[in-house]
């Protein structure tokens, strides 16, 4: 439900609640009737992705809900979720997902041509641990 | 009396394939259970925004793919790249380069906009000559030569608009 990329919608505030402020009326611009749910920080979203990647028995249909949801998601992942993700793919035996999801970030990138290097580079220490190929490696990225 | 009539489905269904024998009926004690067609079950498909598909790609690997997947379970490292090629060709059909490459429809969109233009425009010339009678005589150079003057005497705008360009003076029209 909440996601990283921080959104803000104002709600009617109805004079039943605890608010000093009620809304529809003439309020100073420093005040906003922000709604009162609480905003997870980009901290929290990602221990919470790395948690769910780093479940010793996760098995092959929780690792692809879960990556086709962060693929969703209008962010592109930070590198410990990623690196999270990959040894979910270790502990799956399955190499082809993890050439996938280096794929599937390089193309989340879009027209940001400089964060699949910076995750690239973030990642070469599990990718060499791990013996993980880059799409580039392979000759993948090119038809 | 269960036994034989599943044996006769099987046999019966064995020539039609392999795939068609998961889906045939299942008699449990005299109730049926709902037929699995193809189209209900996971299907894959390549997708930008669904990178890892509900199922593999290749269904039946032979069994050279099969000791691949057995190698897979060892150590990434002593893989080859071809042997890493293979082992993702099996979970997937296109890779993401693939999927999103571009088709060359736009020349055949382009190719029929002309097509279609050209044959309109074909339509109009032959209307032009076959269908629509002669223009008005109110066309020709002689009766436009009259209509002109007749302006000209009437002076028709000659503040800034048609008579203010003719220069009375030297009958012309003015540089």
């Amino acid at each position: 439900m909440t996601h990283a990329s921080v959104f803000r919608g104002s709600h009617k505030c109805t004079t039943m609640r605890s608010n000093s402020r009620p809304c529809g009326q003439t309020t100073p611009l420093a005040s906003r009737c922000y709604s009162h749910a609480k905003v997870e920080t980009d901290e929290e979203f990602d221990a919470r992705w790395v948690t769910y990647f780093s479940k010793p028995d996760i098995d092959a249909w929780e690792l692809k809900k879960g990556m086709n949801t962060l693929i969703g998601y209008d962010l592109v992942p930070e590198p410990k979720i990623l690196d999270s993700a990959l040894r979910a793919c270790r502990r799956l035996n399955d190499l082809a997902s993890a050439i996938r999801i280096l794929e599937a970030v390089k193309d989340k990138s879009g027209p940001h041509k400089d964060i699949y290097p910076y995750l690239i580079q973030e990642l070469q220490p599990t990718l060499i641990e791990l013996g993980i190929s880059t799409p580039e490696d392979l000759g993948m990225d090119k038809l | 009396m269960l036994f034989s009539f599943r044996m006769l489905a099987t046999r019966a269904l064995s020539l039609v394939g392999k795939r068609a024998i998961s889906t045939s009926i299942c008699v449990r004690g005299g109730h049926g259970v709902a037929k699995v067609d193809d189209y209900a079950l996971p299907a894959y498909f390549d997708r930008r925004e669904n990178p890892l598909p509900d199922v593999q790609f290749v269904t039946e690997l032979s069994a050279e793919q099969r000791s691949l997947k057995e190698k897979e379970k060892g150590s990434w490292a002593t893989l080859s790249n071809e042997e890493k090629i293979a082992l993702y060709r099996i979970s997937f059909k296109q890779s993401f380069a693939e999927m999103n490459e571009g088709t060359k429809e736009w020349k055949s969109v382009i190719a029929g906009m002309f097509f279609f233009i050209g044959m309109t425009g074909l339509v109009v010339l032959w209307q032009r000559k076959f269908v629509y009678g002669p223009v008005p005589s109110t066309f020709e150079s002689e009766w436009k030569e009259k209509e002109v003057q007749r302006m000209l005497d009437m002076r028709i705008n000659p503040v800034e608009g048609f008579s203010a360009k003719w220069d009375y003076e030297n009958k012309e029209w003015k540089k």
